[in-house]
């Protein structure tokens, strides 16, 4: 039995952002199969009523002191940017002319 | 080969303190080091000559100014590349951020240079900390320097082999699922994971938030505990990191270096002792060592942490999931590679194509998991049940801590392997961490002390120690050093 198909290989790759080619989707659909049957052994375990972990260090809600503090120049913080103009990061269109 | 670099931190520390060497000879000599050795060994993905020299001109200068020195101050240190250092380029082993340099250094980092150390460079890895060997990275592999054939352990065989090569005394690692200790077990040398929220994760590049956990790489107990001290504590700026004072690790170490373990008690996991994989001369290099513990004065028992053998598919499940979220920043926007950007292509086409051709295999497989293991529908039954066992795991842990004071374990099952033995099948890499994980699902502290040989290779014993108990295992590790004595690599 497989846990997962070529087609829902390409769909999570559609999900996840990734424009991967049909060799890889081929490889890519038989090593997820293995994976994702041998991670379904947790479901081995009876755990209806066990609460779940998220985290190991139980802390919640920590603040800190709502002080200014000096923070990236907007230079620094552009500088490692592929591509910017007027002070902003720069993206492709992302509506139509039309819209 | 010069005398230098084969001494600890420790002892450079002292040197350098009383003048009787200075910090840009020290510095000098593990520079040449790396023009020696680097070229077969490819431990370094960056190295900053003229950083680490003017670094180490500062220590002598402040020396010189009759400052009182730390005990690391002037002793050269490599880090690895998923840690920012401000002004020098870091890729955590990727293609999608080469180029970059971070504007701002990770605590650590600024701690690192408070103390003093010098930074040398920064270490290869398996892309975003991804991998058991290191051949994941996306600028080609590490070797060991035990043998040049095999891998370094993952994902800080950079760290691990710097120290094994003697190109650094020092380095610093992350564990999310072993890549500290993995890579310290096979290469013959310390690794250290520290309690989860012990050391900062502010400037550590996410691979999965609730198990990062950066620690100290050395070559012995006592210089990874000097390394931990300057390295651990709060820092405001990690929200998950723990308000209390750090464990009293040198301290410790110092004491099991007089090799008494009189009055400790030692849990052997037993489902470690059955569990399938493990290596005839790797499990009978640890019985020895064990029988050295027992000579020690430990008290050695048999405990049972029936949940351990689903560690494995619990992490790879909760790691993939987080990796797949915290992995979406690499957009093409802010930093970084971007494909596609030709007037045409939408964002979301630039964003596919550029995540495409900057992310590697491995990393294309834990985030497809990660979205199957949260996508609606399989979330209850992969990420949601994952997490339930993670806590049956911490329960495990719990329990065997009331009964002993901390657990022993090979390392991992296997000596180095031979390059290319593990890449084609995904999952026969993921063995390599079958002890390791269960330590950081819980959080506690665990550390990898050479422990033996196997067929010529090195072998690490592992000591899992409580939350917050960090002082223990350096104890019980430095305790076994002291009898078993640190491992020699051939000459490079």
């Amino acid at each position: 039995m497989t846990a997962i198909s070529r087609e829902e290989v390409a769909h999570l790759a559609r999900l996840a952002r990734l424009a991967v080619t049909d060799e890889e989707l081929d490889m890519f659909a038989g090593q997820l199969d293995v994976i994702l049957q041998s991670v379904a052994r947790v479901g081995e375990v009876a755990a209806e009523d066990i609460p779940p972990t998220s985290h190991s260090v139980p802390l919640t809600n920590v603040f800190r002191p709502d002080e200014p503090r000096p923070g990236l120049t907007r230079a620094a913080a552009l500088a490692g940017a592929p591509d910017s103009a007027e002070d902003r990061f720069r993206v492709p269109r992302i509506l139509d002319e039309e819209e | 080969m010069s005398s230098l670099i084969k001494k600890t931190a420790a002892e450079l520390g002292e040197l350098i303190a009383a003048g009787q060497t200075s910090a840009l000879e020290v510095t000098r000599e593990h520079l040449d080091q790396i023009s020696k050795v680097d070229g077969r060994v490819h431990a370094f993905l960056h190295v900053d000559v003229e950083g680490a020299l003017a670094a180490a001109k500062a220590v002598d200068a402040r020396r010189a100014a009759g400052e009182k020195l730390g005990p690391l101050a002037g002793v050269p240190i490599a880090v690895k590349d998923v840690v920012t250092t401000k002004g020098l380029p870091t890729t955590a082993g990727s293609k999608i951020l080469e180029g970059w340099v971070p504007p701002y250094d990770a605590t650590l980092v600024e701690r690192l240079k408070d103390a003093g150390t010098v930074i040398l460079g920064k270490t290869n890895m398996d892309e975003f900390a991804m991998g058991s060997s290191t051949e994941y990275s996306a600028y080609g592999p590490t070797f060991n320097p035990w043998d040049l054939t095999r891998i370094p352990g993952g994902s800080g065989g950079g760290s691990s082999a710097a120290l094994a090569a003697y190109e650094a005394p020092l380095s610093i690692g992350t564990d999310t699922g072993g890549s500290i200790r993995q890579p310290g077990a096979v290469t013959g040398t310390v690794g250290a994971k520290p309690t989860y929220g012990g050391t900062s994760r502010y400037g550590l590049i996410a691979f999965s938030s609730s198990l990062d956990t950066p620690g100290p790489c050395a070559r012995t107990v006592l210089d990874a505990a000097l390394l931990h001290e300057v390295i651990a504590g709060h820092d405001p700026r990690d929200s998950t990191s723990i308000p209390a004072p750090v464990s009293p690790v040198v301290a410790a170490a110092r004491q099991g270096m007089s090799g008494d373990l009189t009055g400790v008690k030692l849990g052997l996991v037993k489902e470690f002792m059955s569990a399938e994989g493990a290596e005839p001369g790797v499990v009978a290099a640890f019985h020895a060592a064990v029988e050295s513990l027992t000579k020690l004065g430990a008290e050695i028992v048999e405990i049972s942490c029936p949940n351990f053998v689903y560690a494995l598919p619990t992490y790879y499940l909760i790691a993939p999931s987080e990796c797949s979220s915290n992995l979406a920043r690499f957009d093409g926007v802010r930093y970084g590679l971007r494909v596609g950007d030709n007037g045409v292509n939408s964002l979301e086409e630039v964003m596919s194509l550029t995540r495409e051709a900057g992310f590697g295999p491995e990393v294309k497989r834990r985030i497809m998991v990660g979205t199957y293991a949260l996508s609606s529908g399989y979330y209850d039954a992969y990420y949601g049940q994952a997490q339930k066992v993670r806590t049956l795991i911490t329960r495990d842990f719990q329990a065997a801590f009331e009964k002993v004071d901390a657990l022993i374990s090979p390392t991992t099952p296997f000596v180095a392997f031979q390059l290319g033995a593990r890449t084609a099948d995904p999952s026969s890499m993921y063995l390599a961490d079958l002890y390791t994980i269960p330590s950081n699902l819980y959080g506690g502290p665990a550390i990898s002390v050479p422990c033996g040989l196997s067929e010529g290779l090195p072998v690490g014993l592992q000591v899992m120690a409580p939350t917050l108990a960090d002082d223990r295992m350096y104890r019980v590790a430095a305790a076994l050093e002291s009898t078993i004595g640190t491992l020699t690599p051939p000459e490079l």
